[in-house]
C-alpha cells in the first residue's frame, strides 16, 4: 500500500518536474489546418506558424520580455498564421531540437533571440533550406551568407548614451555607477555611450563599473549596488537581465536609476531618470512581411542588419523621462538625439581616448566608426573607473 | 566607507541567508541526515517568502510561510530516506530538482511583483559605534534574528534534553529506542526543522537582501551552506564564522570594483568554492572524527546501496 502511494507520489513530482523544466511549444492561437510539406523554391514562403524561441522566461521583466511581446505583435499582425513560442531555451543542441519540432509544426519562419542561439540557428538553417532562421543580436561570422539565414539588432548604445547625458545632469557627486554581467562587446559598448553621454554636458562625470559574472544573481546585484553606493555613487545603471534589485536598491538610498530593456520607473516613482528600452514589434513584422512576400533572399535582412538613429526604426527606444529631469535636460538630450540621426552622427564620433589618455584606433578625430568598428571595441573610454576583467 | 568596512558589512549581509541554511543543515546532519536539497529549500523558501508577502502585505508571515514550504520539502526528503532507506545524496539531489521545477512553474509571475520588504533598521546606540555599527548593527530584522539563532541553535544542540535525543539519533539509534525513543521520529522533526530554515535563508534572500524574486536566485548558496557545516564541524557558531568568510569573499569582488582595482574578475569569482574546495581537503580527514557516526555510516555505505 504504502510502496504503491510513495510511487503515485514520485510519478507525480516527475510530472510536475517535467512540466516546469522542459521548453514546451505552446501554440499561440488554436491550431489552424496545417499545410506543411509545401515546399517551394523560396525559403520561408508556404509555411502555416512562425516560431520564436527565448533564452529565458517571457515575464522577466527585461529582455525575454521585450523579445515575446514583439512575438505577439507578429501573432497580432499576421492572424492566419500560429505563432509558436518556446521559453527557457538553453544555448545547445536543445534549441536546435526545439527549433526542429516547430518545423515539424509547420513553421517556416523562425526568431532565435538569444545572442548564444546563433550556432544552433545556423544548423537547423543549414538542415532546411525552405526554413528562414533569422538570429537577434549575433554576428554571422562567414564570407557567404546562407540564402535562409540573417541576424539584425538595435544600435543598443544610441539610447544608452541619451540617458548618458540625464545622469551626467542629475549627478552631484559627479560619481555615477554601472553593473553589468560580463565584458562582452555589447556591455563595453554601452558603458562606454553611457559615459561618453554624460561627459558631453559634464565633464566631471566618471562611471565606476561592477559586474557580476551573472545576467541574473539578485544577491550579486545587492552587493553590487551597495558597493556602488557606499563611494558615493548618485546615480546607478546596469546591463542585466533581471532589473528590478538594483532599481528597488538605488531607490531605497534616495538616489537616481537609469533603466534598462524595460521601463520599470514604477519601481523608482523618485528617482528614475530615464532609461533604454525595446521595441521589437515593427522590426519582427517587417522580417516577417519581407520573407512571406518571397524577397527575403538578398533583401537587408538576409546579411547582418543593423538599425540605429541614422537609417530609423531602432528598435531600442528611449524609456519615458521621470519626475526630475528638467525641461533643459529633456532639450538637450532632444539635440543630441537630432545629431545621432544626421549621416555624420554617432556617440562614438572620434577623437574618443581610452583610459590612458590615448586615442582609440579606429576613433581618430573626425572618423564616425561604422557599426562593425563600434561592436569590436574592446576598451574602456576615459573617465571610466574599474578595468576590463582580464582572464 | 573603507573597504574593509565595506566587504564586512557585504559580508554580514550577504551571509546571513548562508547562515540560516547552515544552521538548519548542522541541525539535520545532527540527527544523521544529511540534506543535499539545502539549495531547494532554500529556492522553495525564498518563492513561498516573497509571494506570501506580496499577497499578505507582510515580511513576517511570508517569511514563516517560505520557512513553512522549506520544511515541506524537507519532510519529503526526510520520508525517502527514513521511510524508505532511500540513498539520503541522491534523494538530496531530487528534492533540488523538484525545486528547481516547482518554483520556475509557480514562480514566473512574481518576478514583475513589487512587495513590502524588510527594510534595514539602524538600532539606535548600537549602530553609532564607529566601525562596528556600520557591519553589525544596520541590517534587517531578519540578520538580527539570525544573531539570535546561532546561539540558541548551540544550547538546543549541546544543553538541552532534545539535543541530547537529536544527536543521540545521529550518532546511535539502537541506544535512544532503547531507551523508548523513537529515533525516526527525532530525525524527522530535525530535517523539517533544517529544511524550515534553510526557507527561512532563502526568504531572508527575497524579502530583505534582494527585495525582488528571480528564478534560480539562490545560486548555489545552499550548496555553499552544506560544504560550511563540514567546515564548521557540526558546531552552529563556528558555522557563523563560516557563513560570513563565505559572504566576505563574494562581497570582496564588487567592493574592490567599485574602487577601480584591476584586478582578476573571474579568480575573485571563484574565490568562495576555491575556500570550500581548500576547506574540504585541508580538514576533511580530521573533521570526520567530529561526524555523527551515523552520517559516517551513511556516507561510507553509499556506494554499496
Amino acid at each position: 500500500m504504502r510502496a504503491r502511494s510513495v510511487v503515485w507520489a514520485l510519478s507525480a513530482v516527475v510530472a510536475l518536474l517535467g512540466a516546469a523544466c522542459s521548453s514546451n511549444v505552446s501554440s499561440g492561437s488554436a491550431s489552424g489546418p496545417s499545410s506543411s510539406g509545401s515546399a517551394t523554391g523560396t525559403p520561408g514562403v508556404g509555411g502555416s506558424a512562425i516560431g520564436f524561441i527565448f533564452v529565458g522566461p517571457k515575464n522577466d521583466y527585461g529582455y525575454n520580455q521585450a523579445a515575446y511581446d514583439g512575438s505577439q505583435a507578429v501573432k497580432a499582425a499576421f492572424p492566419n498564421l500560429k505563432v509558436l513560442t518556446a521559453e527557457n531555451v538553453p544555448e545547445d543542441d536543445n534549441a536546435t531540437r526545439v527549433m526542429n519540432s516547430m518545423i515539424s509544426e509547420g513553421a517556416k519562419i523562425i526568431f532565435a533571440t538569444s545572442y548564444g542561439h546563433l550556432n544552433p540557428a545556423e544548423a537547423v538553417a543549414a538542415q532546411h533550406p525552405d526554413v528562414v532562421v533569422v538570429q537577434q543580436g549575433n554576428i554571422i561570422t562567414g564570407t557567404v551568407i546562407p540564402k535562409n539565414m540573417g541576424t539584425y539588432f538595435g544600435t543598443v548604445y544610441e539610447p544608452v548614451y541619451l540617458a548618458g547625458i540625464a545622469a551626467g545632469k542629475a549627478t552631484k557627486t559627479n560619481k555615477l555607477g554601472y553593473v553589468y554581467a560580463f565584458p562582452i562587446s555589447q556591455s563595453i559598448d554601452n558603458i562606454d555611450a553611457f559615459e561618453l553621454g554624460a561627459q558631453s554636458v559634464n565633464p566631471q562625470a566618471k562611471t565606476y563599473v561592477v559586474n557580476t559574472s551573472a545576467w541574473c544573481d539578485p544577491g550579486k546585484q545587492t552587493l553590487a549596488a551597495s558597493s556602488l553606493l557606499s563611494q558615493g555613487v548618485d546615480v546607478i545603471t546596469q546591463h542585466q537581465d533581471c532589473t528590478a534589485t538594483i532599481i528597488k536598491a538605488t531607490e531605497a538610498a534616495g538616489e537616481y536609476s537609469v533603466g534598462y530593456h524595460a521601463d520599470a520607473s514604477s519601481l523608482a516613482p523618485k528617482g528614475w531618470l530615464t532609461g533604454s528600452q525595446w521595441n521589437w514589434g515593427p522590426l519582427y513584422t517587417d522580417i516577417v512581411k519581407t520573407v512571406l512576400a518571397g524577397t527575403f533572399t538578398g533583401s537587408k535582412y538576409n546579411a547582418n542588419y543593423r538599425v540605429g538613429l541614422k537609417t530609423g526604426d531602432n528598435p531600442f527606444v528611449q524609456s519615458p523621462f521621470g519626475p526630475s529631469v528638467s525641461d533643459a535636460t529633456k532639450q538637450l538630450i532632444a539635440t543630441a538625439k537630432t545629431a545621432l540621426s544626421q549621416p555624420d552622427g554617432s556617440p562614438f564620433k572620434g577623437p574618443v581616448y581610452d583610459q590612458s589618455g590615448k586615442v582609440i584606433p579606429g576613433f581618430e578625430a573626425g572618423v564616425v566608426p561604422s557599426y562593425a568598428t563600434i561592436e569590436n571595441l574592446t576598451t574602456f573610454v576615459q573617465g571610466i573607473v574599474g578595468q576590463i576583467p582580464k582572464s | 566607507m573603507s573597504l574593509v568596512l565595506d566587504v564586512a558589512a557585504g559580508a554580514v549581509g550577504g551571509g546571513t541567508s548562508i547562515l540560516y541554511a547552515a544552521l538548519g543543515e548542522t541541525i539535520s546532519e545532527r540527527a544523521g541526515v544529511i540534506n543535499l536539497g539545502t539549495e531547494g529549500c532554500m529556492l522553495v523558501g525564498a518563492l513561498t517568502g516573497y509571494a506570501v508577502t506580496a499577497m499578505s502585505g507582510n515580511p513576517w508571515i511570508g517569511v514563516v510561510a517560505g520557512a513553512g514550504a522549506g520544511g515541506l520539502l524537507a519532510a519529503l526528503h526526510a520520508m525517502l530516506v527514513i521511510e524508505r532507506k532511500a540513498s539520503q545524496l541522491a534523494s538530496g539531489l531530487v528534492m533540488l530538482f523538484i525545486a528547481l521545477g516547482i518554483t520556475s512553474l509557480f514562480g514566473g509571475s512574481f518576478v514583475s511583483r513589487t512587495i513590502h520588504a524588510f527594510t534595514p533598521i539602524a538600532l539606535p546606540g548600537l549602530s553609532k559605534i564607529p566601525g562596528l555599527g556600520k557591519v553589525l548593527f544596520d541590517h534587517d530584522p531578519l540578520t538580527y534574528l539570525s544573531f539570535l539563532a546561532a546561539p540558541a541553535i548551540w544550547w538546543l544542540l549541546f544543553r538541552s534534553r532534545w539535543g541530547l535525543l537529536i544527536r543521540g539519533a545521529g550518532e546511535r539509534g539502537e541506544v535512544l529506542a532503547a531507551y523508548g525513543y523513537s529515533p525516526k521520529t527525532i530525525q524527522y522533526l530535525a530535517v523539517v526543522a533544517g529544511g524550515a530554515l534553510a526557507g527561512v535563508g532563502g526568504a531572508q534572500l527575497s524579502t530583505a537582501y534582494a527585495n525582488s524574486w528571480f528564478e534560480g536566485m539562490t545560486a548555489g548558496r545552499g550548496f555553499i551552506a552544506v560544504a560550511l557545516v563540514i567546515f564548521a564541524a557540526w558546531d552552529p557558531l563556528k558555522a557563523v564564522a563560516g557563513a560570513y568568510l563565505f559572504g566576505a569573499a563574494l562581497a570582496l569582488s564588487p567592493a574592490l570594483q567599485a574602487r577601480g582595482y584591476a584586478l582578476n574578475q573571474f579568480a575573485l569569482d571563484a574565490l568562495p568554492y576555491v575556500i570550500t574546495v581548500l576547506v574540504l581537503v585541508f580538514l576533511s580527514r580530521k573533521r570526520l572524527h567530529a561526524a555523527p557516526e551515523g552520517l559516517i555510516r551513511t556516507l561510507a555505505n553509499a556506494p554499496a546501496r
